[in-house]
């Protein structure tokens, strides 16, 4: 009996985030989510380790090169270090079209921690060393390239940045604005609150998808791609930031009539201290529950905005700007594997959601 | 019931009129406007000399009245289109807007009400059987099918479809009819043929409807599973059928249908996406190039006919919830 009371008080110290972390260890496709998320991350930071190639360097000889297969047995069926074969070029008899033929002859074997092309870290000092490669003479395009031969790994790699950071930063962005929207109106009540609900019901009376493309398109052609990509996030977070504003409104409204904010008052804090420091930080679970599951809308948005060419412009890239060269549907019939920043997008937006799924049920423990 | 239906219909007449303020400025946020791109034309493809060119666009700008202000410019807007249903004029097909959107608003319509249609009743359906099944393997893979959809992206979701359509199944897809179809009178060949490719967006479409209105019901439905009165049917004998039908998922179905309001957004910005991919006829397309374009009557009134559609569907929904639940009539 003692014992198991003293569990049980052991159980109630816990602190808010421990109790938190501890129900979403519970909640399995959150954790999967949360891992593909993180391996995600890591991939984009050190995009230029990790990508084999250049992203941005073309190789017109290797145009429209096939995803070249990683094999672990070699013509006798032995297994060995994963190596590729190399590549040669043929054209075909009747078409005359371009294809690439393994050459059993030659096995180049992967290596690990190569050189190859140059970067710099953050401007700091240059390196060549990348995560894997394959001896000079031979190519290892694992997913494909694309019509002027650059590799589509390298480019899949680098639009993560942006395709990521979009959906990261317009989030964040997002949650701010939304926040404190949300927050003033839900606090104040009365006139303040009437005007910011009928705004936030006018913007989402729009559906978000146009709308975007409608202010995107605002933005002047003659714009750098640097200038167009912080209006692309300017426009994302503009037209997200409502349906946070709706959420944290509705918490506040909750927590304005509580001890705690009149006990503040009383000490003489002022409106917006109060908002603030003391009922922002309350929602805050809920805030960041809604900011993860914003970051795979805006994802999902960013794309499709490059998509339709509305959004980041070449030579950024990012993974709509990849698909946008699959929008024919010949090319893409000959080269399916055009297609595969599709896949990624669709992995990146999997994960995101299992992982908000996740906190969602962890952000409340005491449920 | 009536003075409700007539409280919500007041009240949405300011937000219509809003709405096409809201249109109006963001669609002449853009610098420059449709003449400019007509002046860059004359001068170098007409040969015109600049002051030539110039002129000429200051002329149309005179004759459409682009030359006003912008207060006026949208005042005389909204006045054509309240009194004569007349939406401007758009450069870019060289006729009224008006006869360019109807058509095309009614194809956005047919194909979003025939996803909304689909995804409530399969959704629904499905949800039913993922909370009576709880944990199953039928269950399972309905979650899985569910997270999948409403993770795709819409266009990517179409090309691939596309592509294993054309590539692997052989079959023609791309816009809504066969091309030995596209002038042919209507008949039954050509509606089976209209059937053979509307599927195709309907399901692109629909998927993330479907799914969303399977996680809603599947929660619900769990949520009122647990209720006493369901307990309590089941105490007095009735069958699990009626308990089923008859108590619980009358209860839980409410939430679907609040959010049948909401999910028309979701259902028109897919079939834009989609269409532009998908190459129909519909709404998405036209607005795709008149916004390319700076076709701005023609892109404004898509932007403010799609809201106006949500506002419609927006008081459907909420009427279909007073009509099914007396409690939000006294609200």
């Amino acid at each position: 009996m003692s014992s198991n009371g003293q569990e049980e008080r052991q159980k109630k110290s816990l602190s808010q985030g421990q109790l938190i972390w501890r129900r979403f260890k519970r909640h399995k496709l959150g954790m999967i989510g949360t891992v593909v998320v993180i391996i995600l991350a890591t991939i984009s930071i050190g995009a230029p380790f990790f990508s084999p190639y250049d992203y941005t360097e073309p190789d017109f000889g290797q145009a429209y090169t096939p995803p070249q297969r990683v094999r672990i047995r070699d013509a006798e069926g032995n297994f060995t270090r994963p190596f590729v074969y190399g590549l040669t070029q043929e054209y075909d008899e009747v078409t005359w079209e371009r294809v690439y033929v393994e050459d059993k002859d030659e096995k180049y074997p992967i290596r690990f921690f190569t050189r190859s092309w140059e970067y710099s870290v953050l401007g700091l000092f240059d390196t060549d060393l990348h995560f894997f490669g394959v001896d000079e003479g031979a190519t290892i395009y694992l997913v494909g390239t694309d019509h002027i031969g650059r590799d589509l790994l390298s480019r899949i790699i680098y639009g993560s940045r942006v395709s990521l950071f979009i959906g990261g930063v317009g989030a964040l962005f997002s949650a701010t604005l939304g926040s404190f929207m949300g927050g003033v109106s839900g606090y104040f009540s009365g006139k303040v609150d009437m005007v910011v609900q009928r705004f936030v019901e006018l913007l989402q009376l729009f559906p978000q998808l146009p709308l975007m493309m409608a202010l995107s398109a605002a933005i002047p052609t003659t714009w750098p791609p640097l200038g167009v990509f912080i209006g692309v996030v300017f426009v994302l977070a503009l037209v997200q930031w409502t349906w946070l504003a709706r959420e944290v409104r509705g918490k506040v409204l909750s927590y304005r009539e509580e001890d705690f904010v009149l006990a503040t008052k009383t000490a003489g804090a002022n409106d917006l201290y109060v908002i603030v420091f003391h009922i922002i930080p309350n929602c805050l679970s809920h805030i960041i529950v809604v900011l993860t599951l914003t970051i795979p809308n805006l994802i999902l948005a960013e794309s499709a905005l490059s998509f339709l060419g509305l959004g980041i412009q070449p030579p950024m890239v990012s993974w709509g700007v990849l698909l946008s060269n699959a929008t024919n549907l010949q090319t893409v019939g000959e080269n399916p594997w055009i297609m595969l920043p599709g896949v990624f997008i669709l992995v990146t937006i999997l994960a995101l959601n299992f992982m908000g799924d996740g906190l969602r049920d962890a952000a409340d423990p005491y449920s | 019931m009536l003075s409700y239906l007539i409280r919500r219909i007041l009240y949405a007449i300011p937000m219509l009129l809003l709405v096409s303020f809201f249109s109006f400025i963001v669609i002449n946020l853009p610098p420059g406007d449709y003449l400019t791109t007509v002046q860059q034309q004359l001068q170098s493809q007409a040969g015109m000399s600049r002051d030539q060119a110039v002129a000429m666009a200051e002329r149309m700008r005179a004759r459409y009245g682009l030359d006003q202000p912008f207060v006026l410019q949208y005042a005389n807007w909204i006045g054509g289109i309240v009194t004569r249903g007349d939406f401007g004029y758009s450069f870019q097909h060289n006729r009224p807007v008006s006869e360019v959107i109807w058509v095309r608003l009614g194809w956005t319509l047919l194909i979003a009400g025939l996803c909304h249609a689909v995804s409530v009743i399969i959704g629904v359906l499905i949800g039913i059987f993922s909370a009576t099944h709880k944990y199953s393997i039928g269950d399972n893979i309905a979650t899985v099918f569910a997270f999948l959809g409403l993770s795709i992206p819409n266009f990517f979701f179409a090309l691939v479809l596309m592509y294993l359509l054309a590539f692997h199944a052989g079959v023609h897809v791309g816009g809504l009819f066969s091309p030995e179809y596209v002038l042919a009178p209507w008949g039954w060949d050509k509606f089976v043929d209209l059937l053979k490719h509307l599927w195709v967006p309907v399901v692109v479409v629909g998927l993330a409807g479907t799914a969303q209105n399977m996680r809603i019901m599947r929660g619900n439905l769990m949520d009122v599973l647990n209720r006493q009165y369901v307990e309590t049917a089941r105490a007095k004998g009735l069958s699990e059928r009626k308990v089923i039908y008859k108590h619980a998922v009358r209860n839980a179905i409410q939430p679907v249908i609040m959010y049948m309001g909401m999910a028309l957004p979701f259902l028109i910005q897919g079939e834009i996406i989609a269409s532009i991919i998908l190459n129909l006829p519909t709404t998405g397309p036209s607005f795709y190039y008149a916004l390319v374009n700076q076709d701005m009557y023609l892109a404004g009134s898509f932007l403010m006919m799609i809201a106006v559609v949500l506002v419609a569907g927006n008081l459907l929904a909420d009427f279909a919830l007073a009509w099914l639940d007396p409690r939000v009539r006294y609200d």
